[in-house]
């Protein structure tokens, strides 16, 4: 221990010695000028920099891309390419902008677990950042819709649900159901439940038409109809079963199987009972 | 005797000295019904009718049959200020503006379910008991023609509050009519005063629906009961029970009782239904607009099957001398239907042919006991249920994750490859049923007690059955195949030709059964080892 300490000493001392040795030295003044000339400079520089925050933002949007690039080539390129530009079992995903992405993977389609006839709704594998990341590759390839940020989701203030209903069944019930319970398509392939799904993910499958759906732009459905829209679906989500239990919303099926198992299974054991011998 | 007593006697007594009425009412008070719980399945449909006549009655209170356009303004906001027909708009006033409105709507829609479901319930009942057989076969008809017609009420009651639904049914229900060749598209615009949708065409069929066909029903339901009343009711087969009386109890009081209670169980499953279920929920279709439509549109199931066949059918149409006949719609919405119910009409008269049968029947068939007809029936209903499911292909996808497609096909195949299937197999399930019922006669019930004799040797008690329950299983007819001579008496070969070969077939089909076993095989098996 003792000699452990002393050699510590000697070797700080030594090194301070060195230090006071080299303050004489010859290209002493020219090194010292130049640390200071880079500090001030570099002081300047951030100082300079600290205003505008352009710069700043662009090395975060470009490690963003990194990022979501580095994703991407673990979880996507198979399917889709090295370079996203797609391939035999998945489509390119160049120019189908930021707005797709955040729907696809914020939604838990992509990445997809099975080949299936569509990709379903499922949880996401990637947290919120790790899918601004893959949006911010994607988007970063060719310009494609945004992702639509909770500022435009407006729709409690600026949709009208009246409105709204009367879009949802000349545009959408054909495909989702009346109520917005989804319905079967061709091949397996199914236009899904509408309920549970975030207004982000409405609005953005609209604008991209995600699988077999459609894209509504904004010349066919102006961005306030849009929001009418969500908040129809939005209501017909919250709206409580006015006429007792819904049995699935889903029209007269569900009924007449009612009908044939409680009812008439109600009303056939009574009459085995009326009927029954007394003993 | 009491003041009561006496007034109430004095009272009586005149009303018999000016009608006579004391003996006609002693005579059919204590008028005999058989006692079994499929007896009840059509008093389900009768007591049914009575509660579709009374909440139908509350409903045309505020409901405006018409197609002018009104803007909403009542109480349901997801609506307001949307366009609309008044009858839509007074529906939806129905249901959340009138204090009970939508607890009626949803009784009255429940009770037209069960109405249906009942007669085809009650069809079945009489189908594979034979109770359709002479003297019955008007009643039979009569029966047929309350079905069709509730086919017809049922749906023109789905139609009118002009939901996006029930816009959705008129619209299939007019491609079926112009779909008739040539005259099609005259019927449709004299049904429609113009083109699709117009505005007559709710308030024409609202006439039908609460004026016309409950009219025609009331007729036609009252002679069907007067015909059973006259006729006498069917019975099972059983000791004491013959072709020339009726075992039961009295109408008065024990049916009376009965029947009167079972009207407030029905009018309460119905009201229960009616409370807890939604049905029929016109304010999530949203009003009627040809230019929308909703995914998984269904009729009801009495008439999805019809719906299923039309899903089915192939797109074959042809053009001639600048007409289209839309075979797609035409064979099976208008032929397919036409001839089911032909032939289920004509039944009666087709067995009778076949079997050669000219007697009467008062006592029942045990569906077993008659092979053919059961499996007949059995045929007749998997068809029926085939063409039902691709009827919800779409509901039925989405909810078994199937594909719509393999559904189709599946009862494109199944409609022509299931019921032959079916005949058979019922018809071997009968004559096991009936095999099974010579066993019990012959050898006794098996008790499933074991017991262990003296030397060692196991056997199983059987029990011998009463008389009663042998009589039961014994007392069927053993009809005899048709003889239809090869050659006449001149000599001249098939003298009946096809028909008479046909008729030969069908009969020996008819008449293939088990033996049931007679006095003497029992006789023989008695004392012996068994």
């Amino acid at each position: 221990m003792e000699i452990g300490k002393k050699l510590k000493k000697i070797k700080f001392s030594s090194g301070v010695k060195k230090l006071s040795r080299y303050r004489r030295h010859r290209f002493a003044g020219p090194a010292l000028l130049v640390v200071a000339l880079i500090s001030l400079g570099a002081t300047f520089q951030v100082a300079s920099a600290l205003p505008s925050t352009t710069k700043m933002e662009t090395t975060a949007q470009s490690t963003l891309i990194e990022e979501g690039k580095r994703i991407f080539a673990q979880g996507c390129s198979s399917c889709h390419g090295l370079n996203a530009e797609g391939g035999g079992i998945a489509p390119s995903l160049i120019g189908v902008g930021a707005a797709s992405v955040d729907f696809q993977v914020g939604t838990g389609r992509m990445p997809m677990a099975d080949m299936s006839q569509q990709a379903m709704r499922k949880t996401p594998i990637y947290n919120a950042e790790q899918t601004a990341a893959l949006a911010a590759y994607v988007a970063s390839l060719a310009p494609g819709p945004d992702v639509i940020n909770e500022a435009q989701l407006t729709y409690e203030r600026d949709g009208n649900t009246a409105q709204g209903g009367e879009l949802f069944r000349t545009n959408c019930a054909m495909c989702h159901n009346f109520a917005g319970q989804g319905g079967a398509l061709t091949q397996g392939k199914y236009a899904p439940t509408l309920m549970g799904v975030d207004a982000r993910h409405i609005y953005e499958a609209m604008i991209t038409g995600p699988q077999s759906m459609p894209v509504f732009s904004d010349k066919t459905i102006t961005p306030e109809e849009k929001l009418s829209i969500i908040k129809w679906i939005k209501a017909a989500e919250n709206e409580p079963n006015l006429g007792g239990a819904s049995l699935g919303r889903v029209g007269p099926v569900t009924e007449g199987l009612l009908v044939w198992s409680l009812g008439l299974g109600l009303l056939i054991g009574i009459a085995v009972w009326l009927t029954a011998k007394a003993r | 005797m009491s003041k009561a007593e006496r007034i109430g006697g004095n009272v009586a007594s005149y009303v018999d000295d000016r009608t006579g009425a004391a003996k006609w009412l002693r005579k059919n008070l204590t008028k005999v019904f058989p006692d079994h719980w499929s007896f009840m399945l059509g008093e389900i449909v009768l007591y049914s009718f009575i509660i579709l006549l009374l909440s139908g009655t509350f409903l045309t209170f505020w409901f405006d049959p018409s197609q002018r356009d009104v803007i909403y303004q009542g109480s349901y906001e997801p609506l307001k200020n949307i366009e609309m027909s008044a009858s839509y708009a007074s529906t939806l006033h129905i249901s959340f503006d009138v204090r009970g409105g939508l607890l009626m709507r949803q009784i009255h829609h429940w009770a037209a379910l069960i109405f249906m479901a009942g007669m085809i319930a009650h069809l079945m009942r009489v189908f594979f008991t034979g109770a359709f057989r002479k003297p019955r076969e008007a009643n039979w008809l009569i029966g047929i023609g309350l079905v069709t017609l509730g086919i017809v009420e049922g749906f023109l009651g789905y139609s009118l509050p002009d939901d996006l639904l029930s816009g959705t049914g008129i619209r299939i229900a007019e491609a079926i009519i112009q779909a008739l060749p040539v005259v099609g598209t005259y019927l449709s615009f004299f049904a429609f005063g113009g083109a699709f949708p117009g505005h007559v065409f709710i308030p024409r069929i609202f006439t039908v629906h609460v004026l016309l066909l409950p009219g025609i029903f009331l007729a036609l339901i009252t002679i069907h009961l007067m015909l059973v009343w006259y006729q006498k009711h069917t019975q099972y087969p059983g000791p004491g029970r013959t072709e020339k009386n009726v075992v039961g109890y009295p109408l008065m009081p024990i049916y009376m009782a009965k029947a009167g209670g079972f009207f407030f169980i029905v009018f309460g499953i119905t009201a229960f239904l009616g409370a807890v279920a939604s049905i029929n929920p016109i304010w999530l279709y949203g009003p009627y607009n040809p230019g929308q439509i909703s995914a998984g549109s269904q009729p009801d199931f009495y008439m999805g099957w019809l719906d299923g066949l039309v899903r089915m059918a192939p797109p074959i149409e042809t053009h001639a001398f600048g007409h289209t006949i839309s075979w797609n719609i035409l064979i099976p919405g208008l032929i397919i239907p036409g001839v089911l119910f032909t032939l289920m009409a004509l039944y009666p008269f087709i067995e009778s042919w076949m079997t050669g049968d000219k007697s009467e029947h008062h006592l029942l068939d045990r569906p077993r006991n008659n092979p053919n007809r059961t499996a007949l029936g059995a045929m007749s209903l998997a068809f029926m249920l085939v063409i039902l499911i691709n009827g919800g292909n779409d509901v039925i996808a989405t909810h078994f994750d199937l594909t719509i497609n393999q559904i189709m096909w599946f009862t494109r195949i199944g409609v022509l490859v299931i019921p032959p299937i079916t005949f058979v197999i019922a018809k071997r399930i009968c004559l096991s049923l009936q095999r099974a019922d010579r066993e019990k006669v012959l050898h006794g019930r098996e008790t499933g007690r074991l017991v262990m004799l003296p030397h060692g040797e196991f056997i199983e008690v059987h029990e011998e059955l009463t008389p009663a329950q042998k009589f039961t299983l014994t007392q069927h007819e053993q009809g005899t195949a048709l003889e239809v001579p090869n050659v006449d008496t001149n000599g001249v070969l098939n003298p009946q030709g096809l028909k008479g070969k046909l008729r030969a077939r069908f009969s020996q089909a008819h008449v293939e059964q088990i033996s049931a076993p007679t006095e003497t095989e029992a006789k023989a098996l008695e004392g012996g080892h068994h």
